[in-house]
C-alpha cells in the first residue's frame, strides 16, 4: 500500500514546510484555494484545523479563525468532506486533520475513519490528547492507515520523550516554546538542546511549530529539524483579507497576495523552488504508483 | 479532619485520575509536565503531617474553622418533614467554602517553590479567595475573569483589586467562566515553571479534581462528626448545590460509604425545557471539557454551549468528573432547581432563620426542602450552605422589582 505520508515527509527533504489553516476560514471555497496555493509554494503536508468553541492550545489568531469558521457552520464532518474538494482541486500532499478531542468523540471514531478513508486523509493530530490518553486511538489509527501525530514540548521528560518518540507516527511535532500557538520573534536558546533530545528519541522526521513566521527562523532551525509548521502567521494573512476571500471575484487575487507574502517573508526564493520541484516530482511518482 | 486521599482508579490504558470512565488528563503536551509535577507535589504534601497541621491551623486561625452546623427549627416546622441542618460554610472568612481550597493550594504552591499564583473566576468568589490567600502568603496573583463577568460582578472585581490581585479581563470566546478557564490554562502553559494554577473547583485535568476534593472534604468530615454529636446518628441525607461541584464533593466524600442519600442541585435556570439553564447532568452528554472527560452542555457537533443561571457560581457548562461518576453509578442523585425555586428558598431561609444564603447555596437548600417534605420528621437532612448571600443582594433586588412590575402589568 502506498503511504503518502512517508513519500512526502521524510528526512531527505530540506526543511519541510507544513502549513496550518482552519477549515472554512473564511469560507469553504477559500480553504480549497488556499490549500492548492500552499501546495504550489512547496508545502509537504497540510494541517487542516477544525474550528472549536474552546481551543485551549491556541492563541488569539487561531481562536478568531475558529470563530469565523464556526459562524459559517463548519464542523469536523464538514471539514472531512471538504478534503474531497481539496483533492479534486489537485492537492496531492498529505492532509492532517487537527481537531480537539471533544469534536472527535462526538462525531465518533467509526464515522471519522470511514470519512477519512473516503476523503483521502492521511493524518490526525489531537492537541488535547497527550500520550497517556491516546494509546487506544493510536492503535486504531494504525489499523486504519492514519498517522496519529504526537507532540513533544521542551518540558517533556526524558522518560516520556522516549515513549512518545518510540510510538510516534508520520513525523514528530516539536513545540518550540511553552504557551499557545502564535507568532514569536525569536526562539528561546533552549530550543536547540531540546531538538537534540528529540532527535535522539525518535527516528521519524521532526518538525518544529509554534511561533514561526520568518525565513530567518527557518534558517536557524536548519540542521536541527527536518521541517517547520506555520499556522498563525498564515492565518493572520487570511484574517486581513477575510472579506475579499469570501467573494468569488476577489478570491484569486487575495490568495495570490498571500502566496507572495509567504514567498517573500517565510519561504525565501532559494529553497522554495527546490522543494516545489521535489514535491511535484513526488506527486508524479505517487500518481504513477497509483495507476500501477 | 483531612484523611488520606483514596487511590484513584487506574484506567486500563494507563490514564490516571479516573472516576469510572470520567476524569483523565485531556490537555496539551505543554501542560503535562506541570500536572505530573503537581501530582507528585500533592502526593508528598498530603502525606506530610506538618503540611496538614499548617493547613488546619490556618483554616482555624484565619478562616474561623470549624464552621458550625445549625439546626433550622422554624424552617423544619414549616416544611413538616425531615429536620434540616445547615453546614455553615457561609461563616468562613471571605464568606464561602472557596477559602478551604485556596488555602490548601496556596500552601502547596509555596511548598513546591512557586513564586506566583493564577486563578480563574466566574462569580468572583474563588477569585476573591485566591486573592485573599495570595495577600496572606505575600505572593503576586493574577485572576482571569471573563469580560461579561467583570461587568456583572463589579464589586468582587473591586475586592480582588483591593486585595492586591491583578484582574485580567478575558474577551476570548464568550467572555465568561469557561473562557476564563481556557485563558488561565493558556497562561499557565506559557509560565508553568514559576506559576501555580489555583483551580477553583473539582473540575479540570487530573490531579485537580482530586486536590480540590481533598482540600474541601474538611466540610463533610467536620459535619459528619458534628451531626453525630448533635443528633447521635448520621443524617439520612446530605444535599449541596453543584456548579463544578467543589462544595458538594467536599460534603459527599465523608458520606460515600455511609447509608446516607446524596443529593446535588444543578442550576435549572429558567427551566430545563428552555435553552437557558446550566443543568449539565440533566441535559448534557459525556465529552471532554477543560481537560476532563465528564458530562457537558454541547451542541450536536461537540461545540460547548454557554450555560445560564441566575447564580454566577453555578453557571458552568461542565461538572466535576467524580460527580459524573456518582451520577452514573447512582450513588448520588442530581436534580435541576430553577432560578425561581432558588429565590423562594433564599427568602424562606432569610425569613425563618435569619440567614441570607448565596444564590448558589439556595439551589441546594431548595432541593433539600423538596426532599425533606418527602421524609419523616424523625429523619434529618444536612445541607451545605456554601456561601453567604450579601454578594447577591443587587441581583435579588432586581428580580423582586421585576416580579412586582409583572404583577402590576397584569392588573
Amino acid at each position: 500500500m502506498m503511504n503518502r505520508m512517508s513519500n512526502y515527509m521524510n528526512k531527505k527533504q530540506d526543511m519541510m514546510f507544513i502549513p496550518f489553516i482552519t477549515a472554512g476560514d473564511p469560507s469553504e471555497d477559500a480553504t480549497v484555494e488556499l490549500a492548492f496555493m500552499l501546495q504550489s509554494v512547496g508545502a509537504c503536508a497540510l494541517e487542516l484545523g477544525i474550528p472549536y468553541s474552546d481551543p485551549l492550545a491556541d492563541g488569539p489568531v487561531i481562536q478568531r479563525a475558529s470563530k469565523r469558521a464556526l459562524s459559517k457552520g463548519m464542523s469536523l464532518l464538514g471539514a472531512l468532506q471538504l478534503v474531497k474538494k481539496i483533492r479534486l482541486r489537485g492537492v496531492k500532499i498529505p492532509v492532517i486533520i487537527f481537531t480537539y478531542c471533544n469534536l472527535l468523540l462526538q462525531l465518533g471514531e467509526e464515522t471519522f475513519f470511514r470519512e477519512a478513508k473516503e476523503n483521502e486523509i492521511d493524518g490526525l493530530l489531537v492537541p488535547d490528547l497527550p500520550f497517556e490518553e491516546s494509546r487506544g486511538l493510536a492503535e486504531r489509527c494504525i489499523n486504519h492507515g492514519i498517522s496519529l501525530i504526537s507532540l513533544v514540548a521542551p518540558t517533556t521528560s526524558e522518560q516520556r520523550m522516549g515513549k512518545i518518540g518510540a510510538s510516534a507516527q508520520g513525523f514528530l511535532y516539536c513545540v518550540s516554546s511553552l504557551g499557545v500557538t502564535g507568532v514569536r520573534k525569536k526562539f528561546h536558546p533552549d530550543v536547540f538542546p531540546f531538538l537534540e533530545r528529540v532527535r535522539a528519541a525518535c527516528e521519524l522526521p521532526i518538525a518544529v511549530g509554534f511561533g514561526i513566521s520568518s525565513n530567518e527562523q527557518v534558517d536557524e532551525l536548519r540542521g536541527h529539524a527536518d521541517g517547520f509548521i506555520v499556522g498563525s502567521a498564515i492565518v493572520s494573512q487570511i484574517e486581513r483579507r477575510a472579506d475579499r476571500l469570501q467573494k468569488s471575484e476577489s478570491l484569486s487575487p487575495a490568495v495570490e497576495e498571500i502566496r507572495e507574502y509567504l514567498l517573500n517573508t517565510l519561504l525565501g526564493k532559494h529553497k522554495v523552488g527546490k522543494n516545489h520541484e521535489r514535491t511535484a516530482q513526488q506527486a508524479e511518482t505517487l500518481s504513477t504508483g497509483k495507476t500501477g | 479532619m483531612i484523611r488520606q486521599p483514596q487511590i484513584e482508579n487506574i484506567k486500563e490504558d494507563g490514564g490516571k485520575g479516573r472516576y469510572g470512565e470520567f476524569g483523565g488528563q485531556y490537555v496539551p503536551e505543554t501542560l503535562m509536565h506541570a500536572l505530573l509535577e503537581l501530582e507528585k507535589g500533592f502526593d508528598e504534601a498530603i502525606h506530610d503531617t506538618s503540611f496538614l497541621k499548617e493547613y488546619r491551623e490556618i483554616l482555624h486561625d484565619y478562616s474561623g474553622r470549624p464552621t458550625p452546623v445549625t439546626y433550622c427549627e422554624r424552617l423544619s416546622q414549616r416544611i413538616g418533614g425531615a429536620q434540616i441542618y445547615l453546614k455553615r460554610e457561609d461563616l468562613n472568612h471571605t464568606g464561602a467554602h472557596k477559602i478551604n481550597n485556596a488555602v490548601g493550594q496556596a500552601l502547596l504552591a509555596r511548598r513546591m517553590g512557586k513564586k506566583r499564583m493564577i486563578a480563574e473566576t466566574g462569580a468572583g468568589q474563588h477569585g476573591v479567595a485566591t486573592a485573599t490567600v495570595a495577600a496572606y502568603f505575600g505572593m503576586p496573583c493574577k485572576v482571569f475573569m471573563g469580560v461579561v463577568d467583570v461587568e456583572r460582578q463589579a464589586l468582587n472585581v473591586f475586592r480582588m483589586r483591593l486585595l492586591g490581585a491583578e484582574v485580567v479581563p478575558v474577551s476570548s470566546g464568550n467572555g465568561t467562566l469557561k473562557d476564563a478557564i481556557n485563558e488561565a490554562l493558556r497562561y499557565w502553559a506559557a509560565n508553568v515553571e514559576d506559576t501555580a494554577y489555583i483551580d477553583g473547583s473539582v473540575v479540570g485535568p487530573h490531579p485537580y479534581p482530586m486536590i480540590v476534593r481533598d482540600f474541601q472534604r474538611i466540610i463533610g468530615d467536620e459535619a459528619r462528626a458534628q451531626m453525630i454529636e448533635k443528633t447521635g446518628k448520621l443524617p439520612d441525607a446530605a444535599c449541596a448545590c453543584v456548579g463544578g461541584g467543589s462544595n458538594a464533593m467536599g460534603l459527599f466524600t465523608a458520606f460515600l460509604n455511609d447509608p446516607v442519600a446524596l443529593y446535588g442541585a444543578e442550576a435549572g435556570g429558567k427551566g430545563t425545557d428552555t435553552p437557558e439553564h446550566a443543568a449539565t447532568l440533566t441535559k448534557g452528554r459525556p465529552g471532554v471539557i477543560h481537560g476532563a472527560m465528564t458530562y457537558l452542555l454541547q451542541d450536536q457537533n461537540g461545540q460547548i454551549i454557554e450555560p445560564y443561571s441566575i447564580s454566577a457560581g453555578l453557571d458552568y457548562p461542565g461538572i466535576g468528573p467524580e460527580h459524573a461518576h456518582l451520577a452514573k453509578s447512582g450513588r448520588a442523585c442530581y436534580e435541576a432547581v430553577t432560578d425561581q425555586e432558588a429565590i423562594d428558598a433564599l427568602m424562606t431561609l432569610s425569613e425563618k432563620e435569619g440567614i441570607l444564603p448565596a444564590l448558589e447555596s439556595a439551589h441546594g437548600l431548595a432541593l433539600a426542602m423538596k426532599k425533606a417534605k418527602t421524609m419523616q420528621t424523625d429523619q434529618s437532612i444536612l445541607v451545605c450552605l456554601s456561601g453567604r448571600g450579601d454578594k447577591d443582594v443587587n441581583t435579588i433586588l432586581h428580580v423582586l422589582d421585576e416580579a412586582k412590575t409583572d404583577q402590576g402589568g397584569r392588573k
